[in-house]
């Protein structure tokens, strides 16, 4: 039986579909790892609900273990805790920067009260605080789309969920 | 993903009516807003309802998934969605409206999110674990989505003088389906002395000042209707229930167990 450590390693190379610079260790989906004689499980929970990407990770997560000569390996899923954005790694976060998305910031409290506080966005190209929210929902759904103002560019961002 | 919690029977029965109408509801809804997909007044807001709708699938899938080891009758989620007719639907009624314009869709929405916000954020609370965690992962897309909803309900009402006329036809349209959304029948009343749901008659008056703060701010006025209508929740459906589920059953009844 290998340690834990070994199969965390391996996780790093499991890339998520939709955002294929993040591993699902950065991600913070994989809650678990358990092994005993009958095999290996490892406990997965989505992002979103709807996340599509979930069956094709936990496909991805059991191929590369069974790749790497670990036999019986179960990939499940689990509701709780729910994640959060707080679980994305430090290192995923500066994958995600210099991959070209804003990653999550914390809101800060803001004029728009009616609908709680919303985040100041730094454009990922400049740097710039100067930055629009074009749309609530973006590309996948874990993000936003954004505009920067200065370069004008425009971007994802990851949205924080908490 | 979930094991059955064992209840009395009677409960449990109820606890699978209440489990498939908020998969019903869910999966309803999110196919209502898939129908926008290519269709939206804008790309942006055309991809909005296709996400609203992914997150809506999904906590129906989750809900199915619950509600199938509650019966404990060896279905699968993908029965219940696909082989129940629409009498046995326990959706709201007001998601299964058709879409109408942009407008009387936003609205619909908001009226909903309004009611799943305040509910799910109760239904953290359940006396049933399974029920609490869904809740929980469900709650936080809840709120975001009512974000959305809440905004473009003023944009539009608050809006041109064409875009607010649409916003009056749409609640015109819509306010009479609204009330099922608190008022609780048996199932209900069964389940909250149970603990297991929260008392909808409290959900009545948060949804209540949530819908006046945001139509004051949109300059929409609240009808001066009491009437409602009801019978979603019991099975009782508009005759729009049943071209809707024609169309989305229609792989699984035509090519039983067709699998890709």
């Amino acid at each position: 039986m290998q340690n834990n450590h070994h199969i965390w390693q391996i996780l790093e190379s499991v890339h998520d579909p939709e955002i294929p610079v993040l591993s699902v260790v950065d991600l913070g989906v994989v809650r678990c790892i358990t092994q005993n004689e009958t095999g290996l499980e490892i406990y997965i929970t989505p992002t979103y609900s709807g996340c599509p990407a979930m069956d094709t990770i936990a496909m991805d997560i059991k191929m590369a273990l069974e790749q790497a000569g670990y036999s019986a390996v179960k990939v499940n899923l689990v509701l709780q805790p729910a994640w959060t954005t707080d679980w994305l790694s430090a290192a995923g976060k500066q994958k995600l920067l210099a991959y070209g998305i804003a990653p999550p910031v914390e809101p800060l409290s803001s004029t728009k009260a009616l609908f709680g506080a919303e985040p100041i966005v730094s454009c990922p190209q400049c740097g710039s605080q100067h930055t629009t929210m074009l749309s609530r929902f973006g590309s996948t759904a874990c993000k936003a789309l954004y505009r920067c103002e200065e370069c004008l560019e425009p971007f994802d961002y990851f949205k924080c969920l908490r | 993903m979930f094991e059955a919690n064992p209840y009395p029977e009677e409960v449990n029965a109820a606890l699978s009516d209440f489990l498939l109408r908020m998969a019903d509801t869910s999966l309803v809804l999110g196919h209502r807003l898939s129908e926008w997909c290519g269709h939206g007044p804008i790309l942006e807001q055309d991809i909005a309802m296709s996400n609203l709708a992914l997150d809506l699938i999904g906590q129906a899938r989750n809900w199915y998934q619950l509600a199938a080891v509650q019966l404990g009758q060896g279905q699968s989620e993908d029965d219940l969605a696909y082989l129940r007719d629409a009498g046995q639907y326990r959706n709201v009624l007001l998601v299964e409206l058709p879409n109408g314009d942009f407008g009387q869709t936003v609205l619909r929405q908001f009226f909903f999110d309004a009611y799943h916000y305040h509910y799910l954020k109760a239904l953290t609370e359940s006396g049933d674990e399974n029920v609490a965690n869904i809740a929980i992962k469900s709650l936080k897309e809840a709120t975001y989505h009512l974000k959305w909803s809440s905004e473009w309900v003023i944009r539009l009402g608050d809006g041109t003088e064409e875009s607010h006329r649409r916003m009056e036809n749409a609640l015109r349209e819509l306010w009479e389906f609204t009330g099922e959304l608190t008022t609780p029948n048996e199932t209900d009343q069964l389940l909250t002395i149970m603990g297991l749901t929260p008392d909808l008659n409290l959900i009545r008056p948060l949804w209540e000042q949530q819908v006046q703060v945001v139509l004051a701010e949109a300059t929409l006025e609240i009808p001066n209707r009491a009437w409602m209508q009801k019978g979603g929740k019991n099975g009782v459906h508009t005759e729009h229930l049943g071209f809707l589920l024609a169309e989305m059953q229609f792989l699984q009844r035509a090519y039983p167990n067709c699998e890709w």
